[in-house]
């Protein structure tokens, strides 16, 4: 995040903690999802997130996998 | 409309000759002037036979247009019934190529308002004409008449050398809100640049109409440069900008800052925001269609009552018969533009009233 206290001075801060749209470059804070340039009117939809103990979730959870081979130049996925 | 008690914030007192400047100047140029026989610093934007330059029935035969006291007095301050009206000369000093003579025509520029004008009648205001050429200079102009309170606004063409926004001005904008004189921007150049970013027009009418670019770049480089930030009391008054180019430049600045505010980022709110607390923009011109209620949606548009000032822009020929506000100003905006946006954009003026 780049902020500034003073016309021609730049402050670089909190590293990681935004994410910006790749089509408008709108700032959004991670935490929240509010935007940086209008935080009131404009907001990502967040999603709940928690780090949880494996223990306390269920599982075990197996991602699905799908067959891949290389044949000539082409990457082929079998779906 | 007639608009009884209104405050007028843009007429135009004309120099007739550069001979009325003469007394008001140092010995070296007064006899430089006359030796040259050099006169008529008239801006080319306003020539003196064009239409626009003067109202036809505010004509006084072949002088130059406002250079009359008494004409002055009956059709722009009893005319309207204003009770204050603000004198923006537009003359040489601030477009001539020297800054010496620059300076030297603002300050004769400015004496002879005092003395001619100010001092004649108690209704009239003015604002510094100052030398943009060189800011130092500038700014000793300011300093030298700051302490008369009938100085209420700080006049530049706005177009300039270079963008507005940038440190070369602002010793100029630092002393214009050390002493709560706003800056107003008149319609506009230095005649030597070309005045769009395409270059040289070929016609009067691009001329003209392009004083709008200049505006919003202006606009754009002092909201960019950070200037209302360094100087929060600083006030903008856009002159004869035509206003209804304003909200589509808006939606674009704040649009355009959304995404790119990390290379700006002391802009720390819109640009809508910056505007609205620190622009005003006077209404004659006003650029409409004959259509009133198409001109109050472009005007509600801006989203601030606040925004716009009563102007006549005696003796420019902006319209017609007593209809100094354009039909289409929402009724709740004509009151304020009248009074209350002029007195809470002029404190000086403020300071007259109490």
């Amino acid at each position: 995040m780049t902020t500034s206290g003073e016309p021609g001075t730049f402050c670089h801060s909190r590293p990681g903690e935004f994410v910006r749209c790749p089509w408008h470059s709108w700032e959004f804070d991670l935490r929240t999802g509010q935007s940086w340039c209008d935080p009131r009117r404009f907001r990502t939809r967040p999603y709940e997130l928690s780090v949880e103990p494996g223990s306390s979730v269920p599982g075990p959870y197996k991602a699905e996998t799908f067959g891949v081979t290389v044949e000539d130049r082409y990457i082929v996925v079998e779906l | 409309m007639s608009a009884s008690h209104a405050i007028d914030c843009d007429i135009h007192p004309g120099v007739p000759s550069i001979k009325a400047l003469l007394p008001y100047m140092s010995d070296y140029w007064r006899e430089a002037f006359v030796a040259r026989g050099q006169d008529n610093f008239q801006p080319a934007s306003y020539l003196p036979n064009s239409p626009l330059a003067c109202r036809t029935d505010w004509r006084d035969g072949d002088t130059i247009a406002g250079s009359n006291f008494d004409l002055l007095q009956k059709h722009a301050l009893d005319g309207f019934g204003s009770s204050l009206a603000i004198c923006n000369v537009l003359y040489g000093g601030s477009f001539s190529i020297s800054e010496t003579m620059g300076q030297a025509i603002c300050s004769a520029v400015n004496d002879w308002v005092k003395a001619q004008w100010l001092d004649r009648d108690p209704r009239l205001r003015a604002s510094i004409v100052v030398p943009t050429q060189n800011p130092a200079l500038a700014v000793e102009e300011i300093e030298r008449l700051a302490d008369d309170h009938r100085f209420v606004q700080v006049l530049m063409p706005v177009g300039l050398e270079t963008m507005l926004g940038k440190q070369h001005y602002w010793p100029i904008f630092e002393a214009a809100a050390r002493h709560d004189l706003p800056i107003g921007l008149h319609a506009g150049s230095l005649y030597r640049y070309a005045p769009t970013t395409n270059g040289w027009p070929s016609h009067y009418l691009q001329d003209y109409v392009s004083n709008t670019h200049a505006f919003e770049s202006q606009l754009l480089s002092l909201i960019a440069q950070g200037v209302f930030l360094k100087f929060p009391r600083l006030k903008m008054v856009l002159i004869e900008s035509g206003v209804t180019w304003l909200p589509g430049f808006l939606w674009r600045a704040r649009k355009t800052w959304r995404a790119v505010r990390p290379e700006v980022p002391w802009v720390n709110e819109s640009p809508i925001d910056i505007v609205r607390r620190h622009v005003r923009l006077t209404a004659q011109p006003i650029d409409g269609p004959s259509d009133p209620a198409i001109l109050e949606r472009v005007l509600n548009q801006i989203g601030s009552e606040d925004m716009l000032l009563f102007a006549s822009d005696y003796p420019h020929w902006q319209f017609d018969g007593d209809q100094v506000i354009a039909a289409g100003v929402p009724e709740r905006v004509r009151t304020k533009m009248m009074h209350d946006n002029p007195l809470a954009t002029y404190p000086r003026l403020r300071e007259t009233l109490q």
